[in-house]
């Protein structure tokens, strides 16, 4: 079987502590995007299980079946969940959401539980967009920028120059950085164009790293160039996929001459718990009006 | 709230940008009916305030959608931000 370079590894967690039993408060954020989908339930506010997944074709499956693999052993159904927030490119598709709330406004309110309430930018570095946003001490967006119409600066991007190289993606970042010397970035700003670059510097006898380096340079000055349009504001912290790629993140905080925040939650999760927060806020306000 | 609206790729970049404290303020949003080719719309956003938005189908081709207001040269001011009273929409390009 040819091996998929570009597949990332699918997980789900829970807080085996806890006993959701007698909880105030059960809300989820389901947050289907356009590669990965992600379940988020909190009990009482506190995180208390996840998942993450691919997204496939059908996006209310996706969604089902992430919201399923995060209830797992658990003893918790989807009757049990008081009231989930859909969010991501897929939001208007999640069946059993009481809510659709923009990525952007989750990836905020995530960030801001995250990172911590002196998060002021937060850039989510998505499979098949890039968001950079700016935020209040409660997590409010107070300017966005999203560009979802080209592949650089994405995680498809990169799982594009995985297979091509034929190197995990999970080991894409740190290969990048065991070079000797700094190569200058692919110029090419599309991934196609990038791609069939790469195979060009290969047959000049590049090495897979060199190539990687000059990728993984460029991608980040791609996301600088679009985090210069809104302004970059301390405390600083990058969400989504590829804030686990080690060679864009140091190659992007050197350009930026900034340390991102980093976190003891997984960064994937962000928008999907943004949205189980706002599921919570909703929640308790639907309450005091009944 | 700076929502900023369009995309960045290899010819440049085109954003409409519309502050939303100031778009709530706006009692008739004459952005609205002013855009002759119905880019903008209004939107309940996410924190529940009524505010002008560049609709889902415009945001990838912008440069494309707003190219009847924008000719090279004699370029008259822009009807979206003549008609916008609070100064809350700002084009990139």
């Amino acid at each position: 079987m040819t091996q998929e370079f570009w597949r990332w590894k699918e997980y789900n967690w829970r807080d085996e502590t806890r006993d959701w039993k007698g909880a105030e408060t059960i809300t989820a954020g389901a947050d289907v995007g356009s590669v990965s989908s992600q379940a988020v339930i909190l009990v009482d506010g506190e995180l208390y299980a996840y998942s993450n997944m691919r997204t496939g074709s059908d996006s209310p499956d996706s969604a089902r079946k992430a919201m399923d693999w995060a209830l797992q052993d658990t003893g918790m159904t989807m009757d049990d969940i008081h009231y989930i927030v859909g969010t991501g490119y897929g939001r208007v598709n999640v069946p059993f959401a009481n809510r659709a709330i923009t990525e952007i406004a989750c990836h905020a309110r995530g960030g801001n539980l995250m990172y911590g309430p002196t998060v002021r930018t937060i850039l989510d570095m998505g499979g098949q967009d890039c968001k950079a946003i700016r935020c209040d001490e409660r997590g409010k967006v107070t300017n966005f920028l999203m560009n979802d119409k080209c592949a650089a600066g994405t995680g498809r991007g990169m799982e594009v120059f995985a297979d091509l190289l034929a190197i995990p993606i999970e080991d894409v970042g740190d290969l990048s950085l065991d070079v000797d010397e700094e190569p200058p970035p692919v110029s090419s700003t599309c991934v196609v164009f990038a791609k069939s670059e790469a195979s060009s510097l290969l047959r000049e006898g590049w090495s897979k790293k060199r190539v990687l380096a000059a990728y993984c340079s460029a991608m980040a000055h791609r996301v600088v160039t679009l985090l210069e349009r809104i302004g970059v504001e301390k405390d600083f912290a990058i969400t989504g996929g590829i804030a686990k790629n080690s060679g864009v993140i140091i190659r992007l905080e050197k350009e930026l001459g900034l340390e991102s925040l980093k976190s003891k939650y997984d960064t994937q999760i962000a928008g999907g718990l943004g949205a189980a927060l706002f599921a919570k806020t909703l929640l308790e306000k639907q309450r005091k009006s009944a | 709230m700076k929502a900023n609206y369009g995309y960045l790729d290899g010819s440049g970049e085109y954003f409409i940008t519309i502050d939303t404290d100031l778009c709530i303020k706006c009692p008739h949003h004459g952005c609205v009916d002013a855009c002759p080719v119905n880019i903008l719309e209004i939107i309940t956003d996410d924190y529940d305030d009524e505010v002008a938005a560049v609709g889902e189908e415009h945001r990838k081709k912008l440069k494309y959608d707003c190219a009847p207001c924008k000719p090279i040269s004699d370029r008259p001011p822009l009807p979206c931000v003549t008609a916008c009273t609070p100064g809350a929409i700002t084009h990139s390009w």
